[in-house]
């Protein structure tokens, strides 16, 4: 459900950056830890660039594995959802994959 | 309609006793007024506000590109945050509490884990100790504010429409309309969902998460992201433990999975057991009882 809120920032973000062109294409960045479901967020995209200057822009969605570091045993692993201890009992730093980030945009 | 700015938004409305109505509108500070209240006209979602002046800068360089044919196109490195203009407003709600000396909560839980009900004991406890004021988040009605209202505390009501979360710019809203008191707690009280309320910081200064043991104690592994961002973790209603299967060391053990930092505290709002724990909780979080804590050291330093 939130994912409407995030699709309204994006399409707000790049028809304000575009001021006026048309957008055609937006690359964004979505984590598998950032708690953001891929389809969803296409579907609220649709409907959030309605009647703007972004309608009918492809969103390409960039997914990147969840990674985290052991304290404990030093092990690196990938994770698809957060997890804040490894198998050793150690505490895990995650490193990567919880972003969520306009990456660019094509305009025409 | 948003009876702050009277925007006219119908999405998200905000009700309560302690407004500065309309003063307080033509005082507040957002830069850019028609532009910052951009987010309460789309269903309450939090949306940007960079249209408006910072496309004035990009005017000139729009006009460039009449010149260039219309079937060419031109990428443009945003590089950019999805939630940047929350944080941005969290991080100004963040220092807006620190100026005041405000310990700011942002509650969090399912809907029907007894948000509403700690929120009461607690103003009911506390009163004359900890002033307490508080944001009810709920998509309708005004009940919750009702509740809190009868309790003794002041109180504004947002109402989210379809909105699943609060988001820093009705923070920001709600408390206009609230004399926070210096060295005081405000409450957050968010919308019930174990989800979405996790992605958007409102400048909190602590995350308490509310579970209750007519839920599974599973719920921490169900809904990682709630309970990964959270500070403390409030299990509440223990008083009905003989008369449901809910484990609770099994339910800590699994909020420590995911959050290994996270504190517990046991307790019922409704027989009062435990609220002891989570009242010494809160005190010491006072901006004002640390600021005591420390002249009191330096006095002591001199003798």
């Amino acid at each position: 459900m939130h994912e409407l809120s995030l699709a309204t920032a994006i399409v707000d973000t790049c028809v304000g950056r575009a001021a006026g062109d048309r957008v055609v294409r937006i690359r964004v960045e979505v984590g598998q830890l950032a708690a953001v479901l891929p389809d969803s967020l296409r579907f609220c995209f649709e409907l959030a660039a309605r009647g703007t200057t972004a309608e009918g822009a492809a969103l390409e969605i960039l997914e990147t594995p969840g990674r985290a570091e052991c304290q404990g045993c030093g092990g690196k692993l990938t994770l698809s959802s957060p997890q804040g201890r490894c198998a050793c009992g150690g505490r895990l730093r995650i490193t990567g994959g919880d972003a969520l980030r306009i990456k660019d945009m094509e305009i025409a | 309609m948003c009876t702050t700015c009277g925007c006219g938004s119908d999405a998200v409305t905000f009700d309560g006793d302690h407004a500065h109505s309309h003063d307080g509108h033509n005082a507040h500070s957002h830069d850019g007024h028609d532009h910052s209240h951009g987010p309460l006209h789309a269903n309450g979602t939090g949306h940007s506000h960079d249209h408006g002046h910072a496309s004035i800068g990009e005017h000139g360089a729009h006009h460039h590109h009449h010149d260039t044919p219309a079937d060419q196109t031109r990428t443009i490195s945003l590089e950019q945050d999805v939630l940047a203009k929350n944080q941005l407003l969290a991080e100004r709600n963040r220092g807006w509490f620190a100026g005041r000396e405000v310990f700011a909560v942002n509650l969090m839980s399912s809907p029907g884990s007894g948000k509403t009900s700690i929120l009461e004991r607690t103003i009911r406890d506390l009163a004359g100790d900890v002033p307490i004021s508080v944001l009810e988040g709920d998509q309708a009605t005004s009940a919750d504010a009702d509740r809190i209202r009868a309790a003794g505390a002041a109180v504004v009501q947002i109402n989210t429409g379809t909105g699943c979360h609060l988001d820093a710019h009705m923070v920001t809203h709600g408390v206009e309309r609230l004399n926070l008191p210096r060295g005081s707690a405000l409450m957050i009280e968010n919308v019930g969902n174990l989800v979405c309320p996790a992605l958007f910081d409102l400048g909190e200064g602590a995350r308490v998460v509310v579970v209750s043991v007519t839920e599974g104690d599973d719920k921490p592994l169900k809904y990682p992201h709630m309970f990964r961002t959270g500070e403390m973790l409030l299990i509440n209603k223990i008083d009905l433990l003989p008369y449901v299967r809910f484990d609770v060391a099994r339910c800590i053990d699994h909020a420590r999975r995911i959050n290994p930092d996270i504190e517990v505290l046991t307790l019922s709002a409704e027989t009062g057991e435990g609220m002891a724990a989570w009242y010494d909780w809160l005190r010491a979080h006072l901006p004002s009882s640390a600021i005591r804590e420390r002249s009191s050291q330096r006095d002591a330093a001199v003798l």
